[in-house]
């Protein structure tokens, strides 16, 4: 049967009522993270702030904000909510010791996850009668898991393809009759290319929708997508820190995305100053976790920047939209679906011997990232056979791999030819247009 | 006897050639024999000239990348065969050859120029065999 809702009952309450549910939710979590992460309790005390000083949502601003270097000071386990005898699950995202995030999840939390990603899935239109094909990487990243586990919960046929090997994903979406396809966009965009390659148009697979997240993608790509496999492209928002994809999703409208607020209680604010914004203006996006167990962050900040709007959606969601992110505020990338900070980089190049004279260009060509890295060569790296020079641009890309989980073009270039900047330095060039 | 050359490391970059041979030209360096090896993102150009020290100066005051090799340059018959027979002693004596160039002597007769992987036991090698390697007099 054909559901509008996958959860009407949460996916349509009305704003009081789920600011009352906020509330309550709030208050038991605030107390869950207070009694049992010590990391969180000392910046508590620090801030002068109890559980006794949190009544609901409208106390929110009273807590102290988390970042990405409380994750990498609390690494792996000093944020951890609940005994690991209790977690049945962790998620991780790639990148090194520092960077990476693991994030940790007992039952509740993951069917919590899987539901919001049902409801993504639902509001596709999505049902028991689809076949959904999960082109996300499976294993520690989160979108083969999520979308996974939210396919079974909607009662979809799940092809855990993960992703790679694009005719074979082809053949089975055309011999099974996949009907959703979930994946980033950008291998999206790649599958669009190949069906084209291999001499098949949209009318040789039975695709209706697709929902397309973990990277930054814009209404153009949107179109070209959309075109090349004949269907309706969504977008899903979600991290690593507060679970997954399923935070937000968007619903037939394509005009934001609904963000799952009986569990992610979201705020904007400056992101120089911490200050609260009002509803409407543009700033950093942070979540709150209401209910999961295992890993509660509390204020935890996004970097990404974006614009929340609670207005009467023409999907009869009453859930508050968040706009796609228009960039962040930090210096992190998005490149092929994975988190890229320029410091990975330079650790690399230091540890490899070069020096940090380098300049890292991020492209989009044909609806995939590319990602160029200049260095200069110090004097006694430079050999006159071609030899030597090719085997330090392998050595040194496949170090980079190894380090972020994608691949770079090296390109080893004279010392002093990289532009010196008076000022701050210009290490990173992001040719992408990526937020309308 | 071996000779020097030169290596400059030149990035695949618009003009990046030109710039290296005009400041070249500009410090009146007279170049007896130059050869290009290159790749899709950046090419080696080898010299061999007359002062090799001060220009291998010369050029690193200019900031580029260079490296000074000692490299083996044969004198060449003009007949048939002479660069197989070169090369045959030289697989002969299990060394590698990472690349050769030819070029012509102002004092008249060809040479070709060989980078291997070890210069003494190619040395010998040639030596043995009756083959002349050539030193920076001979082509100067």
């Amino acid at each position: 049967m054909l559901k509008r809702y996958f959860q009407p009952e949460i996916e349509t309450m009305s704003p009081e009522d789920i600011k009352a549910l906020q509330s309550k939710l709030l208050v038991q979590q605030v107390r869950h993270v207070y009694e049992n992460v010590a990391y969180y309790r000392a910046k508590m005390d620090e801030a002068g702030v109890t559980p006794d000083d949190i009544h609901g949502v409208e106390d929110l601003y009273k807590l102290p904000f988390l970042s990405k270097s409380d994750l990498r000071d609390a690494y792996p386990y000093g944020l951890l909510a609940k005994p690991l005898s209790e977690c049945v699950r962790i998620q991780s995202t790639s990148g090194t010791t520092g960077r990476r995030v693991v994030s940790f999840y007992t039952q509740h939390d993951v069917d919590l996850w899987e539901e919001c990603c049902a409801r993504a899935i639902v509001a596709t239109g999505g049902s028991s009668e689809d076949v959904c094909q999960v082109a996300y990487g499976y294993g520690l990243f989160t979108g083969g898991a999520g979308l996974n586990g939210g396919s079974h919960k909607v009662g979809c046929l799940t092809l855990p393809m993960s992703s790679g090997n694009t005719e074979r994903q082809i053949q089975f979406m055309r011999d099974l009759h996949s009907t959703i396809l979930c994946c980033t966009p950008s291998y999206a965009a790649y599958i669009g290319e190949t069906l084209k390659d291999m001499g098949l148009t949209p009318d040789d697979i039975d695709l209706k929708a697709g929902i397309f997240g973990a990277e930054p993608w814009t209404e153009e790509m949107r179109h070209d997508i959309e075109k090349s496999l004949g269907i309706k492209a969504y977008d899903i928002y979600g991290l690593t820190e507060t679970s997954g994809p399923g935070v937000a999703f968007e619903c037939e409208a394509q005009d934001g995305m609904h963000i799952n607020e009986d569990h992610f209680l979201a705020e904007i604010i400056d992101p120089d100053t911490g200050e609260v914004l009002p509803e409407g203006s543009k700033g950093e996006l942070v979540f709150t976790s209401l209910d999961k167990e295992a890993f509660p962050l509390l204020r935890y900040r996004t970097r990404d920047i974006c614009v929340l709007h609670r207005e009467k959606c023409s999907c009869g969601r009453t859930l508050i939209k968040m706009s796609k992110p228009m960039g962040r505020s930090d210096d992190m990338m998005i490149i092929r679906g994975v988190n890229v900070f320029p410091s990975q980089i330079e650790t690399v190049l230091l540890k490899e011997g070069y020096a940090a004279n380098y300049l890292i260009e991020v492209d989009r060509v044909h609806n995939s990232d590319t990602l160029d890295i200049s260095v200069e060569l110090l004097p006694d790296q430079f050999s006159d056979t071609m030899r030597d020079i090719e085997i330090r641009e392998k050595k040194l890309a496949a170090a980079i791999k190894t380090m972020l989980g994608i691949s770079p073009k090296v390109h080893l270039v004279s010392p002093k030819s990289i532009a010196r900047s008076e000022g701050k330095a210009v290490r990173v060039i992001d040719k992408r247009k990526l937020h309308d | 006897m071996t000779i020097k050359q030169i290596s400059v490391y030149i990035e695949n970059r618009k003009g990046r050639l030109a710039e290296a041979t005009r400041y070249i030209a500009d410090h009146q360096i007279n170049l007896k024999a130059l050869s290009i090896a290159d790749s899709q993102d950046f090419g080696i150009l080898r010299l061999i000239c007359e002062n090799p020290q001060e220009t291998n100066e010369i050029l690193r005051e200019g900031g580029y990348l260079t490296r000074l090799n000692n490299v083996l340059a044969v004198s060449i018959a003009d007949k048939p065969g002479t660069l197989a027979g070169i090369l045959d002693v030289l697989a002969a004596a299990e060394v590698d050859v990472e690349y050769t160039y030819a070029f012509l002597s102002s004092k008249g007769g060809a040479y070709m120029i060989f980078r291997v992987t070890d210069n003494a036991a190619a040395q010998a090698a040639l030596d043995a065999s009756g083959i002349h390697t050539a030193s920076q007099e001979d082509i100067f």
